[in-house]
């Protein structure tokens, strides 16, 4: 944190003609203010209650992902992926996992496309749900964060029935999963698309047109789209801004070319937009899941790839081949095709990519993640400027940024 | 002790426990210590230094299902220099150290540190070059909980072994010269 | 699980309109599974950039992602990547230039994309290219008094300060 400012800052700060003995006043936002919601640190320059000038700070959590995957095997980086957006791990391990099978080339079965599907989507809810319940927060309604967080511990135990862990999930593993959906999982996914709708209805009700929200929220932290586009905006925020690209229709992934559903837009790209577009994806990704769970095929939960798919322990301690595999999959000594490869999913924050060099080893050579947030938080200055110092507070809050995704 | 509160209301449950103490017709006596410890106790306002993963499960502990309140801790101060406990949860990075001490010292005494999850506690997996590899190289903690993240009912465990350390503290006990010793070793004047 | 639209007949009148208007530009070309992958002459990335981008036609108006690279084996050892998409086409290229760690200086995207501004800060922290007319090149992620460019192959990942490690259990 700066706490003295060189002359030259200091004469910056003095306002031009006519506007002697006037000042901005520079405030330090963070990086641990409870509004936040994370540890982002911004120096704002006011004049009265208006945003001059806004200066973001990031990397204070920085965590090395990228360094970290290069030392680590390819069935480990799930667990660092995890770790990412933790809003909705799923989503990040299952895009891991397929790029991983994007370049050993495999043929994934049908029925494990539709058990990811209904997994990323509980997913993109759940980060959807942190999204719009705090913005209901940081414009003074808590009501709704309580409401929706009894749904999201509803998802928590779903996950927690799939793979036995709330948060950071690891689901799955490259080539399927490692188990099938038990029947208690069915159960519970059934319940939740039929309660979750009316929950939503009720905390949409309270909020989507509520004169005091609707007054606080539009026209706050707008964006064209063409600046949109040009700062890499993805996913939700960008849809706001009313350009309707989404990775799963665009370039489908897990099979997504066989569900119908809509994209929504919005018009203005401010606040309002992106709660509208989170919301009605939420109801999108209802009906994906409801659809995926009517025409569910029979088949295997994982590919028949025994170099690369960790068998299971019952096989190991048991079958001889098994073994072998488990020991040459632990050890690295399985052939990793040498290329580069990148491959994107939607994620909770738009289009999540990895872009993975193989020199054949047994880690990556390198790894880079395309992290929507940390892509699209750097237009933040350009979007709060001239808005309101509280408008700062919601924008952010609405553009969801993840600490970890931002700051990888 | 079945309060007045609760003879009227017929509530079935018991406010705190009481404390040791000589009671008789009329009066109750304990030391000031023990006193004083269970109205700490039960009213902790922890500040919720969250970082990264470990803060949504914190989210998830304060939210109607688990519901940190049951324990006199609902009321979060965000602002260090009125909180009794520095509830760190997840990763520190090396940039983020300064940050996090600055905090710390700015808290007033009597002060308690709980290390939620293990990226604040040791690094986690996180042994990389740009992480604090264990918050208690910067800060004295006194509560670890373990987990990448801790489960609520982890969290909340925790909270209440720091209720036991609270409720237990003897008066004297920030003004000892061990006390000194642990926050001089660390730097901490 | 297919990225890319571009086919064979956009693919090879690109790389041959990239040959015409920049001559010299391309050292290699390359299929990457779905991705049609141009190494440039360093000077050359920029303007081939902006011709993608202002092409009428295929309008690559859209930098999905950009990152360092870092081959110790070769002499230009150091690298960028730039990949690049065509929303109203769904096409996607990717375009990489090497360079040596002496001459780690390119011209900066900033003024064609916005979102390249962090972009390059970061492999400026990362791997140490410097980036000519940046408005504000400086580490992004890392502490501002770091000293090594971390993401190069010869730094060690692990934190050098951990005593409780035993070394020959853990191979450091």
């Amino acid at each position: 944190m700066p706490d003295q400012i060189s002359s030259k800052q200091a004469d910056d700060l003095i306002l031009s003609k006519g506007q002697e003995g006037k000042e901005y006043l520079t405030l330090n936002l963070g990086p641990t203010h409870p509004a936040t919601h994370g540890v982002f640190q911004n120096i704002i320059k006011l004049d009265g209650e208006i945003i001059v000038e806004a200066e973001p700070t990031i990397g204070y959590i920085h965590r090395a992902f990228e360094k970290l995957a290069e030392r680590r095997p390819y069935y480990q980086i799930a667990t660092i992926t995890d770790r990412m957006n933790y809003c909705s791990s799923p989503i990040n391990n299952i895009g891991w996992h397929t790029t991983v099978e994007k370049l050993i080339r495999a043929e994934i079965p049908k029925r494990v496309d539709y058990m990811r599907v209904i997994i990323m989507e509980l997913a993109r809810i759940s980060d959807h749900i942190i999204c719009n319940s705090v913005i209901g927060v940081d414009t003074g309604a808590l009501t709704g964060f309580v409401y929706m967080f009894q749904k999201r511990e509803f998802l928590y135990e779903i996950y927690e029935e799939i793979c036995g862990a709330r948060l950071t999930t690891n689901i799955g593993r490259i080539g399927g999963f490692e188990r099938d959906f038990s029947d208690k999982v069915w159960k519970k996914i059934e319940q939740f698309v039929t309660e979750f709708p009316d929950v939503l209805e009720e905390f949409g009700g309270l909020l989507q047109r509520n004169r005091i929200f609707m007054d606080r929220t539009i026209n706050c932290g707008p964006i064209t789209a063409e600046r949109a586009l040009n700062y890499g905006f993805t996913g939700p925020n960008l849809r706001a801004a009313g350009v309707d690209y989404d990775v799963r229709v665009m370039n489908p992934y897990c099979s997504y070319q066989d569900f119908d559903f809509a994209i929504p837009i919005g018009t203005q790209g401010d606040t309002y937009d992106r709660f509208m577009v989170r919301q009605q994806e939420m109801r999108e990704s209802i009906s994906i899941i409801k659809q995926a769970m009517s025409r569910m095929p029979d088949g295997p939960f994982h590919a028949e790839l025994p170099e690369y798919y960790l068998p299971d322990k019952e096989k190991v301690y048991n079958s001889m081949e098994a073994l072998i595999y488990h020991f040459k999959i632990v050890m690295g000594e399985t052939p990793m095709p040498v290329g580069e490869v990148y491959h994107c999913v939607e994620g909770g924050n738009g289009e999540l990519g990895y872009y993975l060099i193989s020199d054949g080893g047994r880690q990556p050579y390198r790894l880079h993640f395309r992290r929507p947030c940390f892509i699209f938080y750097q237009a933040f200055p350009e979007m709060v400027r001239g808005n309101m110092l509280s408008d700062a507070i919601i924008t952010m809050s609405s553009m969801n940024v993840i600490a970890g995704e931002l700051d990888a | 002790m079945e309060t007045d509160e609760a003879k009227i209301t017929g509530a079935k449950y018991q406010l705190a426990e009481k404390p040791e103490g000589l009671e008789g017709t009329g009066y109750f006596a304990t030391t000031l210590a023990k006193a004083v410890g269970l109205a700490r106790k039960n009213s902790i306002w922890p500040l919720p230094f969250a970082t990264s993963c470990c803060g949504i499960e914190f989210m998830a502990t304060m939210g109607a299902h688990y519901d940190l309140a049951r324990f006199g801790s609902e009321r979060l101060s965000f602002s260090p220099r009125q909180a009794d406990l520095l509830m760190v949860m997840g990763t520190i990075a090396k940039k983020m150290g300064p940050v996090l001490r600055q905090v710390y010292e700015q808290m007033a005494e009597p002060r308690w540190v709980l290390s939620m999850g293990a990226c604040a506690s040791s690094g986690g997996i996180f042994d990389t070059y740009s992480v604090l590899q264990g918050i208690d190289r910067i800060i004295p903690v006194d509560v670890y909980i373990p987990g990448c993240p801790p489960r609520p009912e982890q969290v909340i465990d925790g909270i209440l072994f720091i209720q036991e350390l609270v409720g237990n503290e003897s008066l004297r006990r920030r003004n000892s010269p061990e006390y000194k010793a642990l926050l001089t070793s660390y730097g901490i004047e | 699980m297919v990225l890319n639209k571009m086919n064979g007949e956009i693919r090879d009148r690109i790389v041959k309109d990239i040959h015409t208007h920049f001559s010299t530009a391309i050292l290699k070309e390359e299929m990457n599974y779905d991705f049609l992958t141009l190494t440039l002459q360093k000077e050359h990335v920029i303007p081939v950039i902006r011709w993608l981008y202002d092409h009428e036609e295929l309008r690559f108006r859209f930098l999905t992602t950009m990152c360092g690279l870092h081959y110790p084996d070769q002499e230009e050892e150091l690298g960028l990547m730039y990949q690049l998409h065509s929303l109203e086409n769904n096409y996607r290229i990717r375009l990489k230039t090497f360079f040596t760690t002496a001459q780690a200086e390119v011209a900066t995207l900033t003024g064609i994309f916005s979102a390249a501004n962090w972009m390059e800060r970061e492999a400026y922290d990362f791997f140490g290219v410097r980036f000519k007319g940046h408005p504000d090149l400086r580490r992004i992620l890392n502490v501002d008094d770091m000293i090594i460019h971390p993401l190069r192959k010869e730094y060690p990942l692990e934190d050098q300060t951990r005593a409780d490690k035993d070394d020959s259990m853990f191979g450091r």
